[in-house]
């Protein structure tokens, strides 16, 4: 943990401040320093606890230790409003105004000038028009917000929040929907509002962009402060680093390296594959008994080229093809008649059912691939729950117990037992050690090296590195939702990875 | 709940066997039957009876339900399917009539499950579409008036009886186990849990959950048709205002009651037709009993509640806790 000097004045401090849900840690200890007329970034992957941060210094979540101080004032942890009041504002990604009312009252609203009980509609109209002249926006201030371009309702937002006499504002992923040019627009606002002294923090997983635009990067990982740069003086693939928490180990770590491949036949390819706006075409193979790694950081294109791969997102271009025939790929349908299998990240909202039985949920997908008219008897849904149950050390072993009330790992154990009932020949897992305790996790790795040797193909996505480097016959790498690198054999390592990720940053560090 | 209700469907059971015993008191000759010209009489006979239209339209609903919809149109779908019978009857055949009535209720149900599956619209606005418009198309084929007929066929259908039963309890049982097998005996009925429990979770398995959702409204469609087939027969007549009304509320009640959640997934077929059982028992009840039937509306009310409560896992919480307080005070 390293701070950098404390000369100019500090204009927001948090101090150790941790949060816990439940057994989860997201926050152990976190300090955050926002200068007075500084743009910060607030970086880390997905868990870091970035939100976490944001929504315990607004007040909408309560803290289980540490203090915010703003301007040299303790602000109490009341509530979201109190915190609105002394001063620190917060818009985020999705906007949180109301598309059907006008800009002018989006901007007043709750504050609109009032004569005789009546909202002075004229006055309020040319407050709003005076409003967004300093923010360079000359549009209608009466029609309904809706009908503007996020951009517009973002620098919206932001008025809104400045004018809300706003000392701290919090941009949460401001950019995401945004194009170049209205990216610009948005840059040129916020280093004009730095200038008048307001503190930025800017949270965004856009590298490009947080070079570009801010003073001081601040990073996160699981839930602890990793550090605090200057951003001139952090190099691209140091950030990355510490991003991800990879320490310069310049050793191959623990790679199998004995593993040494016959080249085995092709089992799903994938040509000029993509969608726009979505991830950029790609090419890629994928063998039988081979691991795939896709290595990236968070916004890469990762879960989208899962996605894609499996058929849950529909491509808009390219071919699939299986053990090489030409194959429609249209649908999750598709994929499970194709033989695929996908273990979404997201396990709770997109992979268990979980008030149905760890039984039932296991022979889901294999129930649906067989049609409705071929039920699974009673006897064979316990014996293939039995069978996985056993195989995978599901726990505790008891295939009518409903999922939801099962551990992480054996939540996802049960979603891998569910594609491996539908003898799949391609299996797509999605940080398949996400949350997961350690012992589960070491589990998991090892289920991914037997079902490779099984002859299945696997393309597993992870963001630690030294899991992929560990299970992976190849590693693709992603940046800015293109396929960038290919690694394979001895050229898989943290450095090369790290190398490839960071790789078109080189201009940044001149520039900085 | 695991505390509270130890087995699936002892509360229901429970429930019926209060309301019963309420019931012989109230009316001592709740319990006698009487057979006569092949036909059985008696009170209970007249719940099951009475019951049917509302049977019919839960087994329907609690499809819906488990997919995390609701079909507020059952009541209008009757209206328009008792509208076409008895427009049909004295014209055409049995089977015809029959044909054209329920074929009007799969055509609402394609049209419910189209806006629902398809379209991806909220189900509780999907239906009410259908909900108001329906009564008005049973208008327009009523052309206003209520329409009476004579066909014996269709008056049987309404009031005759099948090994003693009267015939539209015989076609309850029938479509119970008609559906029992269907969705029990195949693999819709784990399929549509999975789809109503998690439907993106269900639909990355490889489930194909549109046509399940649109399977469920269409069912419900024609379960709803042909309730109200029976319903104009009951009355040898089809009144486009007041057939069916409310009648999709006491469908849904069943269906809750019968312990299925409104947030989808787990369901009971025989439990939803044994909360439109429990429904009319009280219904019959209160007016065996002699009290004015506005009663009615505030006993099946408190009924919901209790059975609400039942099923709340914070209610279950409150009243454990309350266990916990008395025993550390002793």
């Amino acid at each position: 943990m390293e701070t950098s000097s404390d000369s100019v004045a500090c204009l927001l401090e948090v101090r150790g401040i941790s949060k816990s849900f439940g057994a989860v840690r997201a926050l152990q200890e976190v300090d955050f320093t926002l200068r007075a007329g500084e743009i910060h970034a607030l970086l880390g992957e997905n868990g870091a606890g970035k939100s976490t941060l944001i929504k315990v210094i607004t007040g909408v979540f309560a803290r289980d230790a540490g203090n915010v101080r703003l301007g040299g004032d303790d602000v109490a942890p009341r509530s979201a409003k109190a915190v609105l009041q002394a001063g620190i504002a917060t818009v985020y990604q999705e906007v949180n105004l109301l598309p059907n009312l006008s800009v002018a009252q989006n901007l007043f609203l709750d504050r609109q000038p009032m004569r005789f009980g009546v909202v002075r509609e004229g006055e309020m109209r040319r407050r709003a028009r005076a409003l967004l002249a300093d923010f360079g926006l000359d549009i209608d201030v009466a029609a309904p917000l809706g009908h503007y371009s996020v951009a517009i309702q973002h620098v919206t937002a932001i008025a809104r929040a400045v004018d809300l006499s706003a000392r701290v504002l919090i941009l949460d992923e401001p950019t995401a929907s945004l194009d170049r040019h209205e990216v610009d627009i948005l840059f040129g606002i916020m280093r004009q509002l730095a200038k008048r002294g307001i503190g930025i923090v800017f949270v965004s997983h856009f590298l490009d962009q947080v070079y570009e635009i801010s003073d001081r990067i601040t990073v996160l990982r699981n839930g602890r402060l990793v550090g605090e740069r200057d951003t001139a003086s952090l190099a691209r693939i140091e950030l990355i680093r510490m991003m991800l928490g990879r320490e310069l180990v310049e050793t191959t770590s623990a790679r199998a390296a004995t593993r040494e491949h016959q080249p085995r036949d092709v089992c799903a390819s994938f040509e000029n594959f993509g969608k726009s706006g979505y991830v950029a075409p790609f090419n890629l193979e994928l063998h039988h008994g081979e691991v795939v790694g896709l290595a990236g950081l968070l916004g890469s294109g990762r879960t989208e080229t899962a996605r894609l791969v499996f058929g849950a997102e529909r491509a808009d271009g390219g071919q699939a093809r299986v053990e090489g025939v030409p194959v429609r790929l249209h649908s999750p349908r598709d994929g499970v008649r194709h033989g695929f299998g996908y273990c979404p990240e997201e396990r709770k909202t997109e992979g268990i059912v979980a008030e149905l039985s760890v039984r039932e949920n296991i022979v889901l997908a294999l129930q649906a691939k067989r049609g409705l008219h071929r039920p699974l008897a009673r006897r064979e849904q316990n014996e293939i729950a039995r069978r996985y149950v056993r195989m995978l050390d599901i726990r505790p072993p008891d295939p009518e117990r409903p999922v939801g009330l099962l551990s992480g790992g054996n939540q996802q154990k049960v979603l891998l037992a569910r594609w491996l009932a539908t003898s799949p020949r391609l299996l797509v897992l999605d940080e398949p050690t996400r949350g997961i305790d350690v012992g589960a996790h070491s589990e998991i790795i090892r289920l991914i090296r037997e079902l490779c040797d099984d002859g299945l193909a696997l393309l597993v996505i992870s963001s630690e590195l030294d899991e992929i480097v560990t299970y992976s016959d190849r590693v693709v790498v992603l940046r800015d939702r293109t396929h960038v690198e290919e690694l394979a054999g001895e050229a898989i390592d943290v450095t090369n990875i790290l190398a490839a990720i960071a790789a078109d940053g080189a201009s940044h560090e001149v520039h900085a | 709940m695991t505390v509270l209700l130890p087995r699936r469907g002892l509360a229901q059971i429970l429930a019926l066997i209060v309301i019963l015993a309420v019931d012989r008191v109230v009316s001592p000759q709740f319990f006698d039957l009487r057979l006569q010209d092949g036909r059985l009489f008696g009170s209970l006979i007249d719940v099951l009876n009475r019951g049917s239209p509302v049977a019919l339209l839960s087994l329907g609903m609690v499809l819906v339900i488990a997919t995390r919809g609701i079909d507020l149109s059952v009541g209008a779908i009757m209206a328009i399917s008792g509208a076409i019978a008895a427009s049909l009857a004295d014209s055409h055949g049995l089977p015809i009539v029959l044909a054209a009535a329920l074929g009007a209720g799969l055509i609402c149900g394609l049209w419910n499950g189209f806006l629902v599956a398809v379209l991806g619209m909220q189900p509780i606005v999907a239906t009410l579409i259908l909900m108001v418009a329906g009564r008005g198309i049973a208008q327009l084929i009523t052309e206003g008036r209520i329409v009476t007929f004579s066909s014996p066929d269709l008056v049987w259908l309404g009031n005759g009886a099948i090994l003693g039963l009267p015939v539209p309890v015989a076609i309850t049982l029938g479509m119970l186990a008609l559906s029992c097998a269907v969705v029990r005996g195949s693999a819709l009925g784990l399929l549509i849990e999975a789809t109503g429990g998690n439907a993106r979770a269900s639909e990355l398995a490889g489930v194909g959950t549109r046509a399940m959702i649109l399977a469920v409204y269409v069912w419900c469609g024609v379960c709803a048709a042909l309730a109200g087939v029976i319903a104009a027969a009951d009355i040898m007549g089809a009144d486009a205002n007041n057939a069916g009304l409310w009648l999709e509320l006491d469908a849904i009640l069943a269906v809750v009651i019968g312990g299925s959640s409104l947030f989808g997934g787990r369901f009971s077929l025989v439990l939803a037709v044994l909360g439109a059982l429990i429904i009319q028992t009280m219904n019959t009840g209160i007016l065996l009993s002699g009290y004015p039937p506005e009663f009615n509306l505030l006993v099946k009310a408190g009924v919901v509640l209790a059975v609400l409560l039942l099923q709340s896992p914070k209610f279950s919480g409150l009243a454990g806790m309350a266990m916990r307080l008395r025993r550390t005070k002793a």
